[in-house]
This record gives structure tokens, C-alpha cells and sequence, in this order.
């Protein structure tokens, strides 16, 4: 412990590094868990969002109760905003919220592996490369996992179509059957407006390594303070074995993008 | 319990017949190199083990375990020698085994049979085919005997073969692909990348070797210990210096200016994590690792200070 303290820098919040400490995670030695993840690197991540979070969005945060307090769970939730502020603030909201604090651990995109310093930074914070190995894995470790079936679709919405939903990957579904996992459906609403793409270049994405590279009013995506919010529902169990035929999947699926949606809703009417 | 070791003479082979000689197993043991001060109970043939004269060491030895350990790595040989004492020396090995009615074989391999790559899971299982040879093709020997080792156990089912692929060693005696990459005072890495790396303590190598000799579990097994560590912390905990080189300019720099020399192909090893799932091995032998992470990187300091 007092081997790790040492290691901890002054870019820290010391408030922060005592709700990492709380995180229920098996660290080693040397700070790190199974994983790769780092302490003093989420130490360092949540005391960057923590500005966010408070100060620049002031999110707004609704039944994080529903998020379980240790065990295996999934938060399914909505994608917009260009460059994953969404993510960022569901993040936050289970770090800063929940007693204890919970790390939730994403399903990065494949090209973040590829680039340097992000990949390093993603597997350091515990968000993975999205694998349905890595999934199953954590979700077996009793982690809290965070999948936006719209993945980067869902960020690349423009800002007239960011309170909609594109279609939902099934793969999330599957694997909740599989792990017998419960889903904790959430909606963000704001991250749409914070960076409102009026564009995206999808071969200057190509040039960069990345699936595209959103324009704003103001040309580049640095994103406006405006107020954010993260609604979480009530679990959703569903039974099965992940083996069952794509139309009894996809039916499920929309129940969680219908619950998405009403999450969605009832946040505008909470902002 | 007669215990032949082809490939003696490496450090981590030395102690496990150590070991075994201590607890009153007699061991033999076959390599090119001798071992002049091996213990009076290890009795050491210094032969190649491709040639006639250690095929003799199997006809009247009779061996009732081998544990192949004569496998050199891409740092060790060029490209031809490595691949004839690797595969070639490997498949001499089996067929002696066969031959002279050996009970027990058990292969020696390296967990980077899986290879690295940015799309690979992070943990591997041992039902999963190598991956990423395209990259580094200096490994495709040792995968090959890897893979002729694991054939043994439907090719000769009246043998019980175990085949273990082990994460690096870290320790004292400074031996192993791992501890030849941090030996100098600067050790180099791919800038913005930070792999973990998982390793095992010589001590508990020679351990895990020790039991899968006496349990005997037939099948292909990964070997690990402690929770692997990222690089960076491998780099500062041994008391070296990290030098982080934009990918091409480390590429040109390998083996010059103070810097390890390592084959083009692993420079994917120091951008992306190998990393085994070791439970099967530990349900199949009860294998528990006793030295952590911590002190095998401080044993290996301490063994190799750089005067600091």
C-alpha cells in the first residue's frame, strides 16, 4: 500500500485516490489488477473527469442505485456527442455515485489498439478492446461492463439526429445471456449538444486511423459546457443460453433499446 | 523415478535437476554445451541430441520421464541452426521416446506460441491456434515443435505427453528471453505503447516443471504465476532505464548504441501483451506460485545491479 501511495502523483486528487483505493478490484503490488488496470491511472483519469463531471457538465444523475454495488452487471446505453463524452460521464457517474466506487470497464473500439499512447491509456483505466473473450472474462470476474451497442455510429451522429438510436449490435445480448448477466440500461442526454457534429470527415478518419473525425460549428470537436445527464433504469434479467436464433435476440435487444429510449426522453424532461 | 533432461545445461535446467537429484530421482541429462561441475548423482552425456550417441543415452538409460528442454530462442541461433535444433531436435526427441518405451514426456515450450497482435484477447487459452507468425516469423520454429510436441499426444497415445508452454522466467541467474531484454542499463521500448508482461521466478519454475513430472496430466498446458506487470514497471522495479523510441527509429536502433539486440518481429512484443490463462495447469498439478512479482523483478536487481 504505502508502496503504491508513493507512486501516486501530485496531478491526483487526494480525494480521489482514497475512492480508487475503495475500488474493489485485486491489485497487486505493484498497483495493478489481472488486467493491466492501474490505480494511480484511474486515480489520474478520474481526477481529469472529475472536472468534467462537476464543473464543466454538471451531469445530472438518476438511479444509479440500479447500478449493483459488486457482481457482474452490464450498462447498455446510447452513443452521441462525436468523441465518447458519454462514456467518460457513465464513468464518473459509477466512480463518484456508488458506495463503494465501481470501475466501469468499456469495449473499446479495435483501432484504439493501434494507437500509441491511447491504447496504453485505455488498458490502463480497464477499458478494453471490444472481444467477446475479454467480455465474457470480466463479466465471469464479476465486473461492471459498459457497451454501447451503436458503437461508433452512434458517435458520429449529427446533432439533428442525436437524441435517436441506430441500430443495436446483438452481440451484448448474447453474452448476457451466456454469463446469466443483468443489464442495467442507461441514457445520456447532452452529450449531443455539448459537441454538436454538423460533420464528419470519414477520410480524414481513414488518414488518422480512426473510423472518422467529426467538424463542429467551430470546426474543431472540443466540446461547450453545457449540462449533461445520466438516467440509469432497472436491471433487465433476461433467460436464455446466448444460442438462441437472431429473431428471439433482436427481440430482446429492442426491449433494451426501447427502455433506452423512454431513458432518453424522461432525461430531457429532467434537464 | 529416472528423469532424462535433454538440454541440461541451461541455468533453469541445471536447478530442476538439482532438485530432482536432492530429493533422490536419478537424473540424466544430454547437451552439446556438458555441464564440468554437475552434481555426482546427475550423470550428463555432452552430445548433441540429433545425433547417434544421445540415442544410445535413451537405449540404456531407459528414461521413465524426458522433459525436452533443448530449445534455444530467436537470440541464441540464427535462423537454419535454430530451426534444426528446435523442430529437428524436438522430433529426434519424441521418437526416441517412443522407441525405448518412455512413460512420460513432457515438452518445454514458451507461452509466446500465441504470439502477439492488437486484435488478439488479452488471455489465452490453450485451444487457441498461434496468430500473429505473419509478424514475427523468427518464432515459427519453435511453434512448429510446439505443435509436433502437442501431435505426440494422439500420435503416440501409449505415452503421456504434457506440453507446457511457460510465461518468461525472471530471477537471479539472469536467464530467458525476458531477462536478456532488461539486462542492460537501458532498456527500449515502443513510445505510447506499455505491454504487460507476465513472468514466473526461477524458483517456481523449476517448481512447476517438478510437479507436472509427478502428476502427470496429460494435455497441452500454459504456465504462469503472479499477475503479469506492464513493462514500464518490469523496467523501473529491475533499476533500468526506459527509453521509449518512435516504432521505425527503434527498429533501426536494435543492437546498436548500448540497446539489446532482438529480431525485428518481436517489436509487436513490446507494443502488444502475451498473456496465458494458467488455471488449467493449476487445477490439473494444485501449482501455486510462492515468489510474487515484486521480489522475482528485485531478485533479478539484485543479482545484475547497474552500480546505481
Amino acid at each position: 500500500m504505502r508502496y503504491v501511495r508513493a507512486r501516486v502523483t501530485l496531478l491526483v486528487d487526494s480525494e480521489i485516490e482514497r475512492r480508487v483505493a475503495r475500488i474493489e478490484l485485486p491489485w497487486s503490488q505493484v498497483g495493478v489488477d489481472p488486467y493491466g488496470v492501474e490505480k494511480t491511472a484511474v486515480a489520474r483519469m478520474m481526477t481529469a473527469l472529475k472536472l468534467l463531471y462537476r464543473h464543466y457538465f454538471r451531469v445530472k444523475v438518476s438511479g444509479v442505485e440500479h447500478v449493483p454495488a459488486r457482481g457482474r452487471a452490464m450498462l447498455i446505453g446510447n452513443h452521441s456527442g462525436g468523441v465518447a463524452i458519454d462514456a467518460g460521464m457513465v464513468m464518473a457517474s459509477c466512480f463518484f455515485e456508488l458506495e463503494p466506487p465501481r470501475l466501469a470497464q468499456g469495449m473499446a473500439e479495435k483501432f484504439i489498439e493501434n494507437v500509441p499512447f491511447a491504447s496504453t491509456w485505455a488498458a490502463r483505466c480497464g477499458q478494453f478492446t471490444g472481444l467477446p473473450e475479454h467480455a465474457v472474462r470480466l463479466l465471469n470476474d464479476g465486473r461492471l461492463l459498459m457497451v454501447f451497442p451503436e458503437g461508433a455510429r452512434g458517435t458520429a451522429k449529427l446533432f439533428t439526429q442525436r437524441d435517436s438510436l441506430v441500430d443495436f449490435g446483438t452481440g451484448f445480448m448474447r453474452l448476457a445471456l451466456q454469463t446469466g448477466t443483468p443489464i442495467i440500461p442507461f441514457g445520456v442526454v447532452g452529450a449531443g449538444e455539448a459537441l454538436p457534429t454538423v460533420y464528419n470527415s470519414y477520410s480524414l478518419g481513414k488518414a488518422f486511423g480512426v473510423p472518422y473525425v467529426p467538424f463542429t460549428p467551430w470546426l474543431l470537436p472540443v466540446p461547450v459546457p453545457v449540462q449533461m445527464g445520466v438516467h440509469f433504469g432497472e436491471p433487465m434479467v433476461f433467460e436464455g443460453t446466448g444460442r438462441e436464433d437472431d429473431e428471439v435476440v433482436r427481440g430482446h435487444v429492442d426491449r433494451v433499446k426501447e427502455r433506452i429510449a423512454a431513458l432518453i426522453a424522461w432525461g430531457h424532461t429532467q434537464q | 523415478m529416472k528423469v532424462l533432461i535433454p538440454g541440461i545445461s541451461t541455468p533453469i535446467a541445471r536447478m530442476f535437476a538439482a532438485r530432482l537429484a536432492a530429493r533422490g530421482d536419478q537424473v540424466v541429462g544430454i547437451d552439446r554445451r556438458g555441464w564440468p561441475d554437475a552434481p555426482a548423482n546427475v550423470e550428463v552425456h555432452a552430445v548433441d541430441v540429433r545425433k547417434r550417441a544421445a540415442e544410445d543415452v535413451f537405449r540404456k538409460s531407459r528414461p521413465d520421464v524426458v522433459v525436452h528442454m533443448a530449445t534455444v530462442s530467436h537470440f541464441a541461433e540464427a535462423t537454419e541452426e535454430r530451426y534444426r535444433i528446435n523442430l529437428g531436435g524436438t522430433q529426434t526427441v519424441f521418437e526416441h521416446c517412443a522407441t525405448y518405451g518412455v512413460g512420460h514426456v513432457v515438452f518445454v515450450g514458451r507461452h509466446t506460441f500465441y504470439g502477439a497482435g492488437p486484435e488478439s484477447p488479452l488471455y489465452h487459452v490453450e485451444d487457441e491456434p498461434p496468430l500473429a507468425l505473419a509478424s514475427f516469423p523468427e518464432l515459427a520454429d519453435l511453434v512448429a515443435a510446439d505443435l509436433h510436441a502437442s501431435n505426440a499426444l494422439w500420435r503416440a497415445p501409449q505415452m503421456t505427453t504434457t506440453v507446457l508452454r511457460f510465461c518468461y522466467s525472471l530471477g537471479s541467474t539472469g536467464h530467458g528471453t525476458l531477462a536478456g531484454f532488461v539486462r542492460g542499463r537501458r532498456v527500449p521500448t515502443v513510445m505510447g505503447f506499455d505491454p504487460l508482461f507476465q513472468f514466473l521466478h526461477e524458483e517456481d519454475f523449476v517448481s512447476a516443471l517438478e510437479l507436472a513430472v509427478d502428476k502427470r496430466p496429460r494435455g497441452v498446458f500454459n504456465v504462469a504465476g503472479p499477475p503479469p506487470v506492464p513493462l514500464s514497471i518490469v523496467i523501473r522495479e529491475t533499476g533500468r532505464t526506459r527509453v521509449p523510441l518512435p516504432e521505425p527509429v527503434l527498429a533501426a536502433m536494435l543492437g546498436r548504441f548500448g540497446l539489446p539486440r532482438i529480431a525485428r518481429g518481436a517489436i509487436e512484443h513490446l507494443k502488444f501483451p502475451v498473456i496465458v490463462d494458467a488455471s488449467a495447469f493449476r487445477a490439473a498439478t494444485g501449482f501455486a506460485h510462492r515468489i510474487d512479482e515484486l521480489t522475482a523483478m528485485h531478485a533479478f536487481r539484485a543479482a545484475f545491479p547497474l552500480g546505481d
